[in-house]
């Protein structure tokens, strides 16, 4: 599971270098994301642009991810292909994230609040 | 009781038809969409039709290998082959019944944070004439992934 991240003032972004979340690697996604989020107070931008599919499992590493990091620290979402979007719409997911059109609107949004 | 389908009638020949027979666990699934996805029919599916069968497969043989295999070692054969009406399939594994005999209803579950209970929703918003039959030790469930 490949995850590149960067760190700016109020944004830690990470951008999943991967094709797909799927049952075969969703565990391992959620125990990157967990190391990868254990310091720092930034909100957290998930940048999906590369990620082509995702299935249940992946959804709910994502969602057990957004749990890990707490009340008190977001979890945002860029850059959802169409197939990823309709997972998240179907499934109503979409109206637990705010999930921007691409990594820049989320840094820019995030500069802005 | 629904009728399934036979699974190998003659109008199941040729490219548009697909056969697979894999080990039920993740890592073969995953190998196993890739292959089906890059094969007549499917491949000449519009993108949109195709990802909804890749999407729709992997949340089928991903519950085979949770939940019918719960400990590991079992097989799925999955036929798929077009129709006028969309991708018939039917997938067959030899593992533990459904709970009750009984598909789940896909209800979305009710608490704030769900990290699972979304693959049945997302199966019966995607696909049509579901149906589930056990017999000869056999789950066999067959349904239509409409164009």
């Amino acid at each position: 599971m490949n995850l590149q991240t960067q760190t700016r003032p109020k944004v830690l972004s990470v951008l999943v270098i991967e094709d797909r979340i799927d049952a075969a690697s969703a565990i391992q996604f959620k125990e990157r994301m967990r190391d990868l989020t254990q310091t720092g107070d930034q909100r957290v931008v998930l940048d999906l642009a590369r990620v082509q599919f995702l299935d249940s499992s992946g959804l709910g590493a994502i969602v057990a991810v957004k749990k890990l990091l707490g009340p008190d620290r977001v979890l945002e979402l860029s850059g959802l292909t169409p197939t990823v979007e309709r997972v998240f719409r179907l499934t109503r997911m979409d109206s637990i994230f705010t999930i921007h059109a691409s990594l820049e609107a989320a840094v820019s949004h995030a500069a802005s609040t | 009781m629904p009728q399934v389908p036979d699974p190998a009638p003659d109008h199941m020949t040729g490219e548009r038809s697909f056969h697979l027979v894999i080990a039920a666990d993740p890592t073969s699934v995953r190998s196993g969409l890739a292959r089906l996805t890059a094969a007549a029919p499917v491949v000449d599916l519009n993108a949109d039709h195709r990802a909804t069968t890749e999407l729709v497969l992997a949340e089928i043989l991903n519950n085979v290998a949770e939940h019918a295999y719960p400990t590991g070692g079992g097989t799925v054969t999955l036929t798929l082959w077009l129709t006028a009406a969309g991708l018939s399939c039917l997938v067959v594994d030899c593992g533990q019944p459904m709970p009750g005999g009984n598909l789940p209803t896909g209800r979305l579950p009710s608490v704030d944070l769900p990290e699972g209970g979304f693959g049945w929703h997302l199966i019966r918003s995607l696909t049509q004439d579901l149906h589930y039959t056990r017999s000869d030790h056999q789950n066999r469930l067959s349904f239509l992934i409409p164009g």
